[in-house]
């Protein structure tokens, strides 16, 4: 006889019940995973209209895609803004991450909390203020306050995520270098840096995220020149949305899967 | 250093000044690690001082600054200190405000002016920049004839709403916009009471805001909750599998995942085909711009800030406690009620508040999904800023959500583990 995988003791309920948790799990997982599983094939429909089923086959919205004046300029100003963005957000929370792993000092626990402070307030608050601020000196529909403003947005992932890959460090090391004659700094270049590298990167890929898929911020500081490809999204769900839209989707779900990859494999390596 | 290398020759003065400067040296050491730490700390917090904090600090100023009238009608101001309310206007006042409309050298700061008045009381636009373009009047000298000219050019001055207004907004700094944002008012006196029901309009959106949040978070509880404990329970190399599911919607663009859920809840999508082919409907169900499309499309957004916070927590939850009751004599599932499920509530209510939190500043999901009535306080505060141009009300609302998250932030420390950690 076969043996059950359920405990001896498990009445039906309990066995019903488990089955009942297996189908519910699935179901939420389908749930979660069916808004991309239904847009990618539609990217390669040749109808016009977003709507299954599918009656032939074309790559014609890529065509128009990559054809569109509008999406080249806010594929470029994507990676103008992101990678800058993720540049000063990766340098200053790393340095920051490191203070604040290192000891205890006076008012630490208020400077932490104005440092992540960015992942909390609500985004919308976030924008009106910048924008008001920007404008007013003079620097509103420019990519210098849309780098800043996503800079400081993504800032706080880097620094929890350094922070967290800093528990694990050992301090030793950075003793053993000082105690050899080594400067602090050529220390920190040589030995801390290399050692909580996947930390830091997989804080800048969360800073890169953030900007690559922020909207709010961009609506409000970004001027017709400046849009990023969410902007350019936003305008295109609203006004009209076409099969390029499903297309775009498809490209950004593959970018996003391959950073998620790397990032994945970074974790593998703190561990 | 060299205090120590030369050290005098008697024993029991050595130890005690040996003690005493190692310990000043230990400090030295000690306090110069301490600003060095804290040095490392600064780049980060001057750059989000200058891109962030600042900027905030200045909305919460807006939120009371009402510098229109103040900063114009600055003599008119001040011959109103003392009015009564109640009866005419002093003619201080009139010769007052027509020294001060004459002293506004652009068009369009009266233009400024005439609009913050107008918010109070409507005519008021057309009052003061019919008077501004009449200057200067002829025959004024006197405060006397400074009310005859004026009340001759437009019978309105003789009217006290007006005087009201500027009365109120005389001072550069004004609680009206926030009780506007709570829904009351300052009356000419000074009283503060409810505005009527007619008027009434961000209580509404405050509770439909916060009624949007409860239901999108109780829904994340009751899915999470259960896809939690199930992934809890795997292996590493299958909850690894499992994970991967999870986080790549989580990794999507929200605008990507919009645009899916536009695709499958119009009425020819994929969910109504559905439930017409089971024949659960005859006719498709409107899912889009209304709030069960936006709930649905929060939810799923939502869900995995739900998800990992319970994890984390089911994981670290050793299973011989439930064991124990089971051996006991509990039945498994009275075992996992009383004994399993009260560990994980600081996972449910950082879960909880995580989502909440978040959900309160939603402006993006309800704006592309959402119909008019389905729009949060996020929606209210932009379209403050971009359409009606009323930066007070705009950073009043802003500052109302702003307090609302902080002050569920603080609770949300009190059951996190960590700082909030995506993933």
């Amino acid at each position: 006889m076969k043996r059950s995988v359920f405990p001896v003791y498990y009445t039906w309920f309990d066995k019903l019940g488990w089955v009942g948790l297996r189908a519910l799990c699935g179901a939420v997982l389908f749930f979660l995973l069916l808004p991309i599983l239904v847009i990618i094939p539609l990217s390669f429909s040749d109808s016009s209209f977003l709507t299954y089923p599918i009656t032939g086959w074309s790559l014609r919205w890529y065509q128009e895609l990559f054809a569109s004046p509008d999406w080249a300029r806010a594929t470029r100003n994507s990676f103008i803004v992101a990678p800058l963005a993720t540049i000063i957000a990766t340098a200053l929370g790393t340095l920051a991450a490191v203070g604040l792993a290192r000891v205890q000092f006076f008012g630490k626990g208020l400077i932490t909390s104005l440092l992540i402070a960015p992942m909390v307030v609500p985004i919308v608050v976030v924008g009106v203020s910048t924008y008001l601020f920007f404008a007013r000196i003079g620097l509103s529909d420019s990519y210098t306050a849309l780098i800043l403003v996503h800079a400081a947005l993504g800032a706080p992932f880097v620094v929890t995520t350094v922070l967290a890959t800093l528990q694990g460090f050992n301090q030793n090391l950075v003793r053993a270098s000082l105690g050899l004659g080594v400067g602090p700094i050529q220390t920190f270049f040589r030995i801390t840096l290399p050692v909580i590298a996947p930390g830091v990167i997989s804080g800048g890929l969360f800073a890169f995220a953030t900007s690559f898929d922020e909207v709010v911020v961009t609506l409000f500081l970004a001027g017709p020149l400046q849009g990023t490809l969410p902007r350019q999204m936003f305008t295109g769900i609203r006004e009209n949305i076409s099969p390029t839209i499903a297309a775009v989707a498809t490209l950004l779900i593959l970018f996003t899967a391959s950073l998620m990859v790397v990032l994945e494999w970074l974790r593998g390596r703190v561990k | 250093m060299n205090a120590s290398a030369t050290l005098p020759h008697t024993q029991p003065v050595r130890t005690g000044l040996a003690r005493t400067t190692l310990l000043a040296q230990l400090r030295r050491v000690e306090r110069r690690k301490r600003l060095r730490a804290m040095a490392l700390t600064l780049p980060l917090l001057l750059f989000l001082a200058v891109t962030f904090l600042v900027p905030l600090g200045a909305l919460l100023m807006r939120a009371v600054e009402n510098p229109e009238v103040a900063g114009t009608l600055v003599r008119t101001g001040a011959a109103l200190q003392h009015w009564d309310r109640t009866s005419a206007p002093p003619d201080a006042a009139y010769a007052a405000i027509v020294q001060d409309l004459g002293a506004i050298p652009e068009t369009a700061q009266a233009g400024v002016l005439a609009r913050r008045l107008n918010t109070e009381i409507g005519g008021a636009r057309s009052l003061i920049m019919s008077t501004y373009r009449a200057l200067p009047l002829a025959n004024s000298a006197t405060p006397e004839q400074a009310r005859v000219a004026l009340l001759a050019l437009d019978p309105r001055w003789g009217e006290l709403p007006f005087w009201w207004a500027i009365a109120k907004n005389s001072s550069r700094w004004t609680p009206d916009y926030l009780l506007t944002a709570l829904d009351l008012k300052r009356d000419a006196q000074g009283h503060i009471g409810r505005v009527g029901a007619d008027e009434a309009a961000f209580s509404e959106i405050l509770v439909r805001t916060f009624y949007i949040s409860s239901v999108v978070t109780l829904v994340c509880i009751a899915l999470g909750y259960p896809l939690a404990y199930w992934l809890s329970t795997l292996n590493a190399r299958r909850a690894n599998l499992m994970m991967i599911l999870l986080l790549l919607p989580f990794w999507t663009s929200v605008l990507v995942r919009i645009a899916a859920w536009i695709v499958l809840l119009q009425s020819s999508g994929l969910v109504n085909r559905f439930l017409m082919f089971l024949g659960v409907i005859n006719e498709p169900l409107a899912l889009l711009f209304n709030r069960l499309g936006v709930i649905i499309a929060m939810v799923h957004i939502l869900l995995p800030f739900m998800v990992l916070p319970l994890y984390s927590v089911m994981k670290s939850i050793p299973n011989n406690y439930v064991k124990a009751a089971i051996s006991l004599g509990s039945p498994p599932f009275t075992a996992f009620l009383r004994v399993y499920v009260p560990q994980t509530f600081p996972g449910v209510a950082a879960g909880g508040l995580l989502v909440f939190i978040t959900a309160i500043g939603y402006y993006v999901t309800p704006a592309l999904l959402g119909g008019p009535g389905d729009q949060m306080l996020s929606y209210y505060v932009a379209q403050y800023t971009n359409v009606e141009v009323n930066w007070g009300m705009a950073c009043a609302l802003g500052s109302v959500l702003l307090t609302a998250t902080l002050v569920l932030y603080v609770f949300y420390r009190r059951f996190a583990k960590s700082e909030l950690s995506l993933g």
